[in-house]
């Protein structure tokens, strides 16, 4: 059981750094469409590793009414996997729709002025 | 095990603020949506945290499930309403 908790341990954190990576892409990047790659990608990662090791802590107690919560975790990593990169396609198609321009290489200030 | 847990709820914190400067800062409306849209899916991160410190799963699933319906809700329908404004401009 100790190896159980310490491979869920290292997912977790695992899990973490994607989701600091997430962050970090979020206020780093120039411009809204590379932006959603830092929250659409990243970030649906992050929430499932951790998510995957709060199921490995909850193995041991399958016994009394673990079970019940590793279906709901599994229910919730289903979810986030379908609708975070969905979510985040709306809103980058609403910004393609209403014309925000993209960024390009070589204009300088990073700013999306509207055509 | 618990103290490591506490550890990585103040470093889930941290990570949310991060963000804020996007909501705050950012120069269009939708770089605001999607830095809403990103707290809102760490926070969901953070509850699952906290319910393993406090040793009840079985609650703070529940309060995550509807947590991240709600997110989706909202971002799908603001998203929707800029969707059609842009189309009929």
């Amino acid at each position: 059981m100790e190896l159980l908790h310490i491979i869920a341990g290292f997912v977790i954190s695992l899990g973490v750094f994607f989701l600091l990576i997430g962050s970090v892409g979020l206020i780093r990047l120039p411009d809204f469409y590379s932006r959603t790659h830092a929250t659409g990608k990243s970030d649906t990662l992050g929430v499932m590793l951790v998510v995957a090791g709060i199921i490995l802590t909850q193995v041991e107690s399958i016994g009394h009414g673990g079970g019940v919560n590793i279906m709901k975790l599994l229910l919730i990593i289903a979810f986030v996997g379908l609708t975070n990169p969905t979510a985040t396609n709306a809103l980058a198609k609403a910004a393609y729709k209403m014309r925000l321009m993209p960024w390009f290489k070589d204009d300088k200030s990073a700013n999306n002025k509207k055509k | 095990m618990e103290k490591y847990f506490i550890y990585l709820s103040v470093v889930l914190t941290i990570i949310i603020f991060i963000p804020l400067y996007r909501v705050l800062v950012g120069p269009t409306l939708f770089d605001r949506i999607l830095g809403a849209g990103a707290i809102a899916t760490k926070t969901m991160v953070l509850i699952l945290v906290i319910g393993l410190v406090f040793n009840r799963m079985d609650m703070f699933i529940d309060i995550t499930m509807a947590y991240a319906i709600l997110n989706f809700i909202g971002t799908i329908a603001i998203a929707k309403y800029l969707d059609t404004r842009g189309k009929s401009k």
